[in-house]
This record gives C-alpha cells, sequence and structure tokens, in this order.
C-alpha cells in the first residue's frame, strides 16, 4: 500500500520520540523535520528507523546521521546508504564521537569512494589470504597491517586499506599481491641487511647525502630493479603479473642510459644490496625513473629498529637453544660437565636451489646435529637478516640464560592472549553487524574456600547417591555384542540354528549369522557454564554448587571430560571468567575447594562467555562436545546489555558455537524462560527447573539423559 | 594388447611377489638398517608424514627380500579377529578362515600394518607376542598358537603427526620395534624422485619441489600438512600430460590439502607465482 508522506510536523513528533528529545536539550527535531519532509514515506520511515538504533549507541550520533540523511539518500542506493551507518557507527565504536561524526558529516566523500569501491578491493577481505601467500613464500611470519603507503619494517607489511587503482577488480587484486610480494622481498633479498653487516648503517648511509629523501628515493629505485630481477628469476609467474601491472598503468622501460645499465648490473644473480649502495653513489644526481604502481617506499629507521630488536632477541634465543640441544645430546645419565664445554659449528654447503644462497648444517664436537622445527626456523630467521650465523652466536647460553620470555614468540593477539586477556566480537542485532573487538574477556581462578562444602553435600544426599552412582554406571562404555549381523567376531550359534531350521523346511533362511562386539566408547568433552552473577545470591547459588557437586561425582564414574567455569563482569570492558574445573584438570581437593569458592558477583553478559568458552572447546579434540549452561535468568549488563540486545548477542554466540560442531544446552530455574530461551538455543535445548531445590539432583538426571 | 592384458590377475596374497623393482630413493641407511632387521627377526616401525615415501618403501624391500608383502590399511574399526582370523560357515558348517596376519605368518611373509594407532586396542593384543622374541601369534579361538618362521616380518607405520592425543602409539608397543623415520626427503633428492616418476623436465620437478616447500612453510597456519611427495608426483603427472602447471597443482596439490577457501586462494596465488 502506497502510503502519503508525512508531513514537517509529524516527523518532528517521531524525531522527537526517536532521538528521545527533551525540552531542556540542545537539539531541536524542526529543522531536521523539515528537510524530511520532502522525502518519500518510506525514505522518512528509513531514517525513523535508523535514528531510533543509532540513538541507543549514541544522540549525538543520531542526531548527525538525521542532518545528513536527506543527502546521502539523494546520493547512494539504500545498501549502501547502510553501509556508510555501519562505518559511522564502526569508528565511533573504536574511535569516539567525534570521528564517527565526521563520517556521517562526510556523505559525499563515502558515496564517491563507495562508487569507486565496486571494482576496488579492501585490505580487510584480502589480508588473511595475502599473509598466508606471504608465509608460504618464505618461513618468517609477516603480519598485515593498514598504513596509508605500503612499506615494511621487516615485522608487518603495511597496506593501504583499499585499492581502486585500475577499473577491474581482478587487477585491484594483483596489484596488492604484487605489492606485498615487494614488499616481502625486501626482506627475503635483504635489502636491510646492509645495516646489520656493515659498520655503516643504511639511516647513516643516507644521512652523509646532502638530501637524505632523494638518496632513498634513488636507492629505493634500485633495490627495486633488484628486487624484481630476483623476482623474475625464482617466481616467474609473479613476474610475469608485475610485467602485466606495469602494462596497464603505462609504465615504460627506459631502454639505455645510466639506469639501465645500472639494471642489468642489478639483475645479475650475485647482485646484493651493495651493489644498489654503490650505484646510489654514482647517480646520486640522477633523477629514479618514475616508479612501479607497486613500488612501496623505504622506512628504514623502522626496519633498522625492529631488526635490531630481533637480532638481539634470536641471538640470546638461538644460544638458549643450543644449550638445549647441547644437554639432550648428552650422554645418558650423565650430566654435561663444564671443562668439556661442547664446540658447536656452523657449516654452510651449497644450496642446491639457490646458487646465491647456502643450507646451513650445525655439528656439535663434529657430530651433525639435527635440530628441531623451531630451531631450524630460528636459523633460518637470523640467517635472513644477517646472512649468516655470526661465530659468537655459536656459544651455548649458560645455567642462568634460560628466561621464560625468550620462549614467547611475537604476536599481537597471541601474546595477549597468553597473558589471560582475549577481545571478542559483539552482535548488534539493530545494526545487524559485529561491534569488532567489543569485549574483553580475562580468566581468572576462583579462589578455594576452606570450607567442607563438598562433604557437607555428600552428607546431604547420602539417601541418592549410590542410586545417582548406580544409574551413571550404566552408562558407562561398555563391550555390548550385536547379535545377528552381517559379519562379526563369532558365530552367533542362535541365529545359525534357526537358519539351518529354515533352510530344512525350505524356507528362506537368514543371512545374519554373526555377533559383532562394539564397545561404545563415549567420546565427550562437556563444559559448564556456571551463572555466578549477582542475582544467584543465597540459595541459588547454594543449589548452583550442590549440583556441581553432584554432577563431578557422576561424570567421575563416567570418565566424561568435563569444565567448569563461572561466569561475571560488569561492561564490556570487565568480562570475567572464572575458572573452577579446567577440561584437563582432575577432579581434586582444589576443585572441590574452588566449588565451594564460587560466589554471587555482578552481572551476566553471556555472549561473550560463549564465544571464549566454544574457542576453549575448539582447541581440543572430542566427538561430541557440550556447552551446559546452568542460569538464573536473561542476559544482563550494566552498560545497555540487556533485553533484545543481550538476547540478540547470546542468541548469535550460541549459533556461532553450533556451527563450530558444539551443543548448546541451557538449565534455567527462570520462570518467565518460555519467553527467551526457545529463541536463543532453539526450541529442545533448554530445560527449566522450577523448584530450586530440585536442582542439584536435576541437573545429573539431565545430563544423563542428554548424552544417553 | 592382448585379451589377456584386459583382466585383473587372481593371487593369494601370500603367494605374490613382486617382480620388478619398486622406484625407491634412498635417502640414509634405512635400506640396511632394514635388512639387518630382518635378519635379526626383529619388527620395524616406520614413521613420518603421509606421502613420504613409507608404503613405497614397504614394497621396495619386499623386492629386495623377495618375500611376499601383506599390507593391512588400519582403521578405527579393525579389530584382533579381522587379523588373526575367524569363523565363517559354509554349507551348515563352520570353517576357520585365516585373517592376513595368520597367512603372512605362515607363509613367512612380511606384513605391514599401515596407520597403525588407527586399529581397535585390542590389536595390540596380538602384535605384541609377534612383535618381541616369542615371534608367536596366539590364536585365542582355535586354541592353537603359530610360531613364525624366520622369514616372516612385522612391520608397522605411525604418523606422529596428525592423530589425536588419543591414538599415541603406546610406549609398551613402540618398544618392541626399531623405529625408521622417514621424512620429506631434501630438495634435490625429491627434484630427482618427482623427475624419475613423472617424466616432467629438471626446471618443472625443481619448480615442484619449490612449491611444495612453500606448502610445508604453512603447516600448522592452516594446514595441517604442506604437500607429501606424493602428491607433487601426482601434479607431475597431470603436467606430463600437457595439463597447464597452474591447474594440475590446483586440481592435485591445492584442493587435496585443504577445503578452506582462503587457504586455497593462498595456495593457488603461491602456484601461480611460480609457474
Amino acid at each position: 500500500m502506497h502510503q502519503t508522506a508525512m508531513t514537517a510536523r509529524e516527523i518532528e513528533a517521531r524525531l522527537e520520540a526517536a532521538l528521545e528529545l527533551v525540552q531542556y536539550s540542545r537539539y531541536s527535531a524542526a529543522p531536521l523535520a523539515s528537510a524530511l519532509a520532502p522525502l518519500t514515506r518510506a525514505e522518512q520511515e528509513y531514517v525513523l528507523r535508523w535514528a531510533e538504533v543509532i540513538c541507543k549507541t549514541n544522540t549525538d550520533l543520531a542526531y548527525q546521521f538525521v542532518a545528513n540523511a536527506p543527502q546521502a539518500l539523494s546520493l547512494m542506493p539504500p545498501p549502501t546508504v547502510d553501509a556508510w551507518i555501519i562505518r559511522a557507527m564502526d569508528v565511533y565504536d573504536r574511535e569516539g564521537l567525534y570521528p564517527g561524526c565526521a563520517i556521517l558529516g562526510r556523505a559525499a566523500l563515502f558515496a564517491a569512494e563507495a562508487a569507486a569501491a565496486v571494482n576496488g578491493v579492501a585490505l580487510e577481505e584480502m589480508s588473511h589470504v595475502l599473509e598466508l601467500f606471504v608465509q608460504g613464500l618464505s618461513g618468517r611470519k609477516l603480519r598485515i597491517d593498514v598504513a596509508d603507503e605500503p612499506y615494511t619494517d621487516t615485522v608487518s607489511l603495511f597496506l593501504p586499506d583499499r585499492l581502486h587503482v585500475f577499473p577491474t577488480r581482478d587487477d585491484n587484486l594483483r596489484l596488492y599481491k604484487a605489492t606485498v610480494a615487494l614488499l616481502w622481498a625486501q626482506t627475503w633479498y635483504g635489502t636491510f641487511r646492509l645495516s646489520a653487516r656493515h659498520a655503516d648503517a643504511l639511516p647513516d648511509l643516507l644521512e652523509r647525502y646532502p638530501q637524505p629523501a632523494r638518496a632513498l628515493r634513488v636507492f629505493n629505485a634500485f633495490e627495486t630493479m633488484r628486487l624484481i630481477a630476483c623476482l623474475a628469476r625464482e617466481l616467474p609467474g609473479l613476474h610475469r603479473d608485475l610485467m602485466a601491472l606495469d602494462d596497464l598503468s603505462g609504465w615504460r622501460e627506459e631502454r639505455d642510459g645510466p639506469w639501465a645499465q645500472a639494471r642489468q648490473r642489478l639483475a645479475a644473480p650475485g647482485a646484493s644490496v651493495e651493489d644498489s649502495a654503490a650505484l646510489l653513489e654514482a647517480h646520486y644526481a640522477t633523477e629514479p625513473p618514475a616508479p612501479h604502481c607497486y613500488e612501496g617506499v623505504l622506512h628504514v629507521e623502522l626496519a633498522e629498529r625492529a631488526m635490531r630488536e630481533r637480532i638481539a632477541r634470536e641471538r640470546d634465543q638461538f644460544r638458549v637453544a643450543l644449550a638445549r640441544l647441547r644437554m639432550e645430546q648428552a650422554p645418558r645419565g650423565g650430566a654435561v660437565r663444564a671443562s668439556t664445554p661442547g664446540r658447536f659449528e656452523l657449516r654452510a654447503l651449497p644450496d642446491s636451489q639457490y646458487p646465491e644462497r647456502h643450507e646451513f648444517s650445525l655439528t656439535l664436537d663434529g657430530q651433525p646435529l639435527a635440530p628441531g622445527a623451531d630451531v631450524r626456523a630460528l636459523m633460518d630467521s637470523i640467517i635472513q637478516d644477517l646472512g649468516n650465523i655470526p661465530e659468537d652466536y655459536l656459544v651455548a647460553a649458560g645455567d642462568g640464560g634460560y628466561r621464560a620470555d625468550m620462549d614467547r614468540t611475537e604476536g599481537g593477539t597471541e601474546t595477549t592472549r597468553e597473558q589471560g586477556v582475549f577481545l571478542y566480537n559483539e552482535w548488534d542485532h539493530a545494526r545487524s553487524h559485529y561491534r569488532k573487538d567489543w569485549c574483553v574477556l580475562r580468566e581468572h581462578n576462583v579462589s578455594p574456600q576452606d570450607e567442607p562444602f563438598v562433604e557437607r553435600t555428600l552428607r546431604k544426599y547420602a539417601g541418592v547417591l549410590p542410586e545417582l552412582r548406580r544409574t551413571f554406571e550404566a552408562l558407562r562404555g561398555e563391550d555390548r555384542l550385536l547379535r545377528r549381523q552381517l559379519n562379526g567376531d563369532d558365530v552367533d550359534f542362535d541365529a545359525l540354528v534357526e537358519a539351518q531350521v529354515d533352510m530344512h523346511r525350505g524356507r528362506e533362511s537368514g543371512e545374519r549369522l554373526f555377533i559383532k562386539r562394539r564397545r561404545l566408547e563415549r567420546n565427550i568433552a562437556v563444559m559448564f557454564m556456571v551463572d555466578m552473577s549477582g542475582s544467584t545470591k543465597g540459595w541459588i547459588n547454594d543449589a548452583e554448587r550442590e549440583a556441581l557437586v553432584l554432577l563431578c561425582e557422576a561424570l567421575e564414574i563416567l570418565g566424561d571430560r568435563y569444565a567448569i567455569y563461572g561466569f561475571s563482569g560488569m561492561t564490556r570492558m570487565r568480562c570475567e571468567l572464572y575458572r573452577v574445573k579446567r577440561l584437563d584438570e582432575p577432579y581434586n581437593d582444589e576443585v572441590r575447594q574452588r566449588i565451594a569458592g564460587i560466589l554471587p558477583k555482578d552481572y551476566t553478559r553471556m555472549g561473550v562467555t560463549i564465544r571464549h568458552l566454544t574457542y576453549l572447546l575448539g582447541e581440543i579434540e572430542a566427538r561430541t562436545k557440550l556447552l551446559i549452561t546452568l542460569s538464573d535468568g536473561k542476559p544482563d549488563d550494566y552498560d545497555g546489555y540487556r533485553g533484545d540486545y543481550g538476547i540478540e548477542d547470546t542468541r548469535q554466540a550460541l549459533i556461532e558455537a553450533r556451527n563450530a560442531g558444539i551443543h548448546p544446552f541451557c538449565i534455567t530455574i527462570d520462570n518467565e524462560a518460555r519467553d527467551y530461551l526457545p529463541h536463543m538455543y532453539g526450541a529442545v535445548n533448554w530445560t527449566l527447573v522450577d523448584d530450586v531445590r530440585r536442582l542439584p539432583l536435576k541437573v545429573s538426571d539431565i545430563y544423563r539423559r542428554l548424552t544417553l | 594388447m592382448s585379451a589377456a592384458a584386459h583382466k585383473a590377475r587372481v593371487l593369494k596374497v601370500e603367494e605374490y611377489l613382486i617382480h620388478e623393482e619398486p622406484y625407491y630413493q634412498p635417502v640414509g641407511k634405512e635400506v640396511e638398517l632394514f635388512e639387518a632387521a630382518y635378519r635379526n627377526g626383529l619388527p620395524v616401525l616406520l614413521k613420518g608424514p603421509t606421502g613420504c615415501g613409507k608404503t613405497r618403501f614397504m614394497e621396495h624391500m619386499a623386492w629386495r627380500l623377495k618375500r611376499p608383502l601383506i599390507t593391512v590399511s588400519c582403521h578405527d574399526d579393525l579389530t584382533a579377529s579381522d587379523l588373526v582370523g575367524r569363523y565363517l560357515i559354509m554349507g551348515g558348517e563352520t570353517v576357520w578362515v585365516d585373517g592376513p596376519m595368520a597367512r603372512a605368518v605362515r607363509a613367512g611373509a612380511i606384513l605391514y600394518l599401515d596407520e597403525v594407532v588407527e586399529a581397535r586396542k585390542d590389536t595390540t593384543v596380538v602384535i605384541h607376542p609377534l612383535a618381541d622374541d616369542r615371534r608367536v601369534l596366539p590364536m585365542e579361538k582355535t586354541g592353537e598358537l603359530l610360531a613364525a618362521p624366520p622369514e616372516f616380518c612385522l612391520a608397522i607405520s605411525y604418523n606422529p603427526g596428525y592423530q589425536s592425543v588419543l591414538k599415541d602409539l603406546k610406549q609398551s608397543t613402540r618398544q618392541r620395534f626399531v623405529a625408521l623415520e622417514f621424512n620429506y626427503p631434501s630438495a634435490a633428492l625429491e627434484k630427482k624422485i618427482v623427475m624419475h616418476e613423472t617424466g616432467v623436465d629438471e626446471s618443472m620437478a625443481d619448480m615442484l619441489v619449490k612449491f611444495a616447500g612453500m606448502t610445508r612453510n604453512l603447516k600448522g597456519s592452516g594446514l595441517e600438512e604442506g604437500a607429501s611427495t606424493r602428491l607433487l608426483v601426482h601434479a607431475g603427472k597431470l603436467i606430463a600430460s600437457d595439463i597447464d602447471p597452474r591447474i594440475a597443482c590446483r586440481g592435485a596439490i591445492a584442493e587435496a590439502l585443504t577445503d578452506d577457501p582462503e587457504m586455497l586462494a593462498a595456495v593457488n596465488e603461491l602456484s601461480a607465482s611460480l609457474f
């Protein structure tokens, strides 16, 4: 049905409601409303709907949106307008109000970018593939990161976040790949190696020229020539891509003159960065040729700094690794004597594949060693920086030389993960998008409580415990004989006799004459996620703890792997996960005391907890993976994580868990659970225990039925 | 080709001898070591990643020692009676039928249990007495004890790389065997193998080996294993049949390694960089 457009007055009223404008607000809806009045009804509704959604994030942002919406709608089709809004909200989440509003204020710019981007490529969609590509080319991992101009500091490769240089998407993809390959070549063929080997580090060398920036440009031009020649020799397919891109961008190689001669010199297989440095000296005054479209810039100081750090670290790591190797080589039972320190030697053998490179083999007192993959990777990395392994590296570290942090590899998220801090996305159903790295989750141990809670519980349930144990014993994986099978380990004589009788009577005889022995192996890993929110205070908390005690008793009989985690927290910045029992931890006194130590804390942010436990379950191998939540109510957190928002995020997290092969299940004591749990967990994946006092026994019973 | 050439030959496994030398390029002293173990009646454990030549090595050794080779590929439903034998019913009577293990012991053959950790735990019960100095196969159901002749040899293989911790080879089993470690051959050797097996020229073999190295760099970062020598041989054969190298690498190597679209894209970009 076609509806007539709303008048300015009608819109004003709706806007005031949507933006929650009140009397004393510094905004007035009137000018906005009159700007919206000429739009169609559908467009007006669209603006009002989004205004409401954005308002839940921030009122100022919503106001900015409405103010710019008419222009945006005239410039972009609705899907692009959606993208514009989402981008603004992402920026708001990450950088704050002002940058977020700036995006909304520049609708025209976004429209132009979007139009260009149809055939462009975003780094985000390519970065993982490019990372793998680079790692395939050489052993050392290089991260892909965003910067305005392409360059590398030898740890990361920096690339522009979008490319729309060429009219087709494929060519833009090819440009990303070529740019990455050339940056990788800088790290692999030793553009920065000069600094490590020479007394004269690359930055100093450039500083000596009257115009260091010019010297850098000329040097980069020579290095690019040398690296392209290296790629042409070793990666001919890639070189074809480079030439195709040159053609597309109209880049022409000059056929003669000093640059052509230099190119020839640098194309020789033995050419190194020293040749480029020498050529720089000779040709400093000459204007270098135009850069290729895939050529990056050099940031020599950044590379220098990163290399210096890495070289020092890897030197220590290598010497520690040698010490470990010597320990392993020591004759069994005998300690390494100080008088025979063991001499490490390195022999360079010409590499069969690359004439300019060497394969290195490590010996200890003349005996060849076979270092593990990690040590070999370390050697490769050192050789990549220095060209060889210097003599002073070959001294094993002393006894005190080992520091735990040396074993730690570099890498952003990995290190934070090692420190027990995890970042997770959160689903915003109004935007239909994730908020990136929105929640900060930390793992803690529950502080053990020295109170005989477990004993008390076991005494309390002493009457029913034997029965509980018996039912679980019956579940334990035992050999089951399957009769009347087509094949099997033994003859099923009952079936055989019947078959014989049938045959004698002239009837059709059965063919299933064997017994098969089948061992039912329970390969189950289960994760219990226990609500530790403030609302569980009192008897609910007691019931939860009692339930866990009985459950542990039962699961110990069954032999299933299980873990127990409590969760609580306040706001997205402080999501806490409390370890009661890890999957690989035995059920011991400490775990018992931790169960006793489960206390009500703050709020219930369920999504992030589910995502983290999904990650933990993903790390292990099991045929069946279960995630069972014990809860007393809806998801609820201090910073607006309630109502639909909380439910939808939890639902999304559960969908992610299911996609990871995990079966989620929820046991709740909330009498209103019927209203929201089916939506979150699915119609059959939850159960309501309406009497809290029955919870302890019910939980074990539910678990038994679940895994039957 | 004559009509006979189209028909598969029917032979009993314990009578099948390998007459033509299977191509095998030794990497170290594994041939000598295996022969010495064989002469001393010691069982052998082959360790190594998939496709690095374990099975080919066994064929080569069977040819060298002129013994029949009985190979059993173990799977998680393989029981002790699948190996030893069972009663079957024929015309109303039960008849004992030997399993491959009993046949191998009777014939003095080489028994090769491929990927032995995949088999059920109860198979160790029959492997153990065969693998130590008793060298007997107890046949519980017939009440017999089969003593192995000197020619009999037991070999098992095991890939320490990718099986789950649950399926690790038990110490009590592995400590009965002489272990031979296999790994991907060095680049030069691998090139030689690819050339011999496929007929591609040296520069193409060079590229294939380089490509394998690239995929092995990705092991642990999304790939469970890098390209094995076997996959290189497959790709080489396709290339020798005039398939474009990039298409051959995609079909024979990339798709065989992974289903992950991003990983596939990366691996395909790597092969496109080379060829």
